[in-house]
């Protein structure tokens, strides 16, 4: 994923305020959590000369195919289902610690991760510890996934 | 979705907490299961039919020919078994003695000597449950489950909370690969925690180590980092409950199991150590057990028809048997040895009469004499199966089927005998 930094360079930089941030390098700064979108910059979206960055942030951030609100992506092809994610993730177990905590089958349906069919299904994302206003940068299930198949962009 | 659990079959660890969807009496869905769970589960896409000499036949008459086959064998051969039930099984041994036959299952080339070694109290074992609850130690040692068992680390072994491990994998576990090769299951165990082994060299590594819990300079002909090896020893030693999860990988490099008695028994002196074998067909280990319950022998046995005496030992394995061509008809019960078998072992099963029970077509099923499918065990029959670490589980019944469950088809081929 690219850093605040590279997007900032991508932005407008005239701190117009347009969008409603302070500064263009406030909206950088919340354009990963997703806490704006690349269409809240109105001189990004509508000037001309800034078409090329704009079509960048926007395959970056806006439209990848099956992310969910948070930039979570499962690649439904690798996943094997072993259910790793499902019992490592904090929330999980938060929410259900005598199910997906203690490793057994979810009993409830506040958990973000559930096997389906041999594959991981992700639901209450917005509940994922990467995001919100205590976010923290959880890696526990992309690192327990044996096969790569979890990843945030 | 249907509120009630059920068993999953596709490996040994028979995770019990699997719900399913049907539709036009079939599984729709499966929950919690991994894909290898689910194939499994969904059944196959290419089912047995029942045929006698390459025709179809009835269920009738493909029982009557297997039977005249086995009566008229002066010493068959009844192979499979990891695939049915214990009830299955208890048939299949009643048979054999019935029929003066060689027994055998997978185990004969797989886990059967840590089994029987298990079974004669020789290695201190535990339940999976109490691995998910106490273990803070767990080595996967030839073992690559992420792939074999795919639930294993997230429902027992690593990841799961359980009662003494309350705060997490990252605090409470240490999960350990020892292996040739880096596996999916050392990359989650991390660099630091996987010790690479070059191949065959398992027995000296555990000398190695029993040198190290012993306070001695651990040397190995491979020139493994001693700092390395006596750090592991630390971990061990300091471990409140320790488990070994063995893995083909290392059962197929030992010649003998005396290295591993060593080290269990130096780990026991200074440590807490337990072992489970990482079995794979979801009911090896009760065929194992069963047969050990009527006869002292996991395997690898010979009955004989008027004495009803068994001769065991490695010379009648199925594959020396098939080898020294001394058997004359084979029934092959949930299981492939022309695709699983050394070719050169398996070409003699096209010799003579076979006869398969399955339920999916297989290559050694396209070889039979007879074929006769039979019900999808925990899918479409119920009945009794053993976990890999020793505990009974209960299969139940899903969905209906046409097809007699295997029980059913032994039990109808011994009475006809
Ligand atoms: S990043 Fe952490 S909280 Fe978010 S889904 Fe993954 S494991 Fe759960
Ligand atoms: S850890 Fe990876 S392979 Fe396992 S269930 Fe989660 S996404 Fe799938
Ligand atoms: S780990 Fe084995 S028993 Fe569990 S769901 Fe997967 S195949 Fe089935």
């Amino acid at each position: 994923m690219a850093n605040v930094m590279e997007i900032y360079q991508l932005l407008p930089k005239t701190n117009c305020k347009e969008c409603g941030k302070a500064t263009c390098m406030a909206f950088a700064v919340d354009l990963p959590g997703r806490k704006v979108k690349v269409d809240d910059c109105p001189p990004l979206m509508n000037e001309a000369k800034y078409k090329a960055n704009y079509e960048k942030l926007l395959e970056m951030f806006g439209s990848v195919k099956d992310v969910t609100e948070t930039g979570l992506i499962v690649h439904n092809e690798k996943c094997i289902g072993c259910g790793n994610c499902v019992v490592a993730c904090p929330v999980n177990v938060a929410n259900d610690p005598l199910g997906a905590g203690s490793g057994k089958a979810p009993t409830s349906d506040k958990v973000i991760f559930k096997v389906e069919d041999g594959v991981v299904r992700a639901r209450n994302v917005q509940e994922c510890r990467r995001f919100g206003d205590n976010r923290i940068l959880c890696v526990a299930c992309i690192d327990t996934c044996p096969t790569k198949a979890i990843e945030f962009v | 979705m249907s509120s009630e659990y059920y068993v999953c079959t596709g490996c040994a660890l028979l995770c019990d907490d699997i719900e399913v969807e049907t539709e036009d009496g079939k599984l729709s869905k499966v929950h919690a299961a991994c894909l290898k769970g689910v194939a499994r589960m969904k059944g196959c896409s290419n089912p047995l039919e029942c045929t006698v000499d390459g025709e179809k036949a009835d269920i009738d008459s493909a029982i009557a020919k297997a039977a005249s086959i086995l009566k008229n064998a002066k010493n068959p051969l009844i192979f499979g078994h990891g695939n049915s039930s214990s009830e299955a099984q208890k048939v299949s041994i009643g048979l054999a003695k019935k029929t003066g036959a060689y027994i055998d299952d997978t185990s004969s080339f797989c886990q059967g000597p840590i089994i029987e070694a298990i079974l004669q109290e020789k290695l201190k074992t535990c339940t999976l449950d109490d691995v998910r609850h106490k273990a803070d130690v767990i080595i996967f040692w030839g073992a690559d489950p992420s792939n074999s068992h795919p639930r294993h680390l997230s429902r027992y072994s690593y990841f799961p909370r359980g009662k003494e491990r309350q705060r997490g994998w990252e605090e409470d576990r240490t999960a350990i690969t020892i292996d040739i090769r880096r596996s999916s299951t050392a990359e989650i165990c991390r660099d630091t925690r996987f010790y690479q082994i070059p191949m065959s060299a398992d027995a000296e590594f555990m000398d190695a180590l029993v040198s190290g819990l012993s306070s001695k300079v651990p040397k190995t002909s491979f020139d493994f980092d001693k700092k390395r090896i006596l750090e592991l020893a630390n971990v061990m030693k300091k471990a409140k409950f320790g488990v070994i999860c063995v893995g083909l990988g290392l059962v197929y490099s030992l010649e003998e199991l005396e290295p591993l008695f060593k080290l269990m028994e130096k780990l026991n002196e200074v440590s807490n150590f337990h072992l489970i074998p990482m079995v794979g067909q979801y009911n090896m280990r009760g065929f194992n057990q069963n047969l050990f319950a009527e006869t002292g022998s996991v395997n690898r046995l010979k009955f004989n028809g008027e004495t009803g005496n068994t001769d065991h030992g490695a010379e009648y394995s199925v594959v020396e048997a098939l080898k020294n061509k001394s058997v004359d008809a084979a029934l092959i019960i949930g299981s492939d040895p022309l695709s699983s078998l050394p070719l050169s072992v398996a070409r003699y099963l096209t010799e003579i009469p076979l006869i398969t029970i399955d339920p999916c077509q297989n290559l050694t099923a396209t070889r039979s004499t007879v074929t006769i499918p039979c019900a999808l065990g925990g899918v479409e029959a119920g009945g009794t199966a053993v976990r890999m670490d020793g505990v009974e589980i209960e299969l139940k019944k899903i969905i209906e089927t046409d097809n007699l469950s295997d029980e059913e088809i032994l039990t109808r081929i011994t009475e006809a005998i």
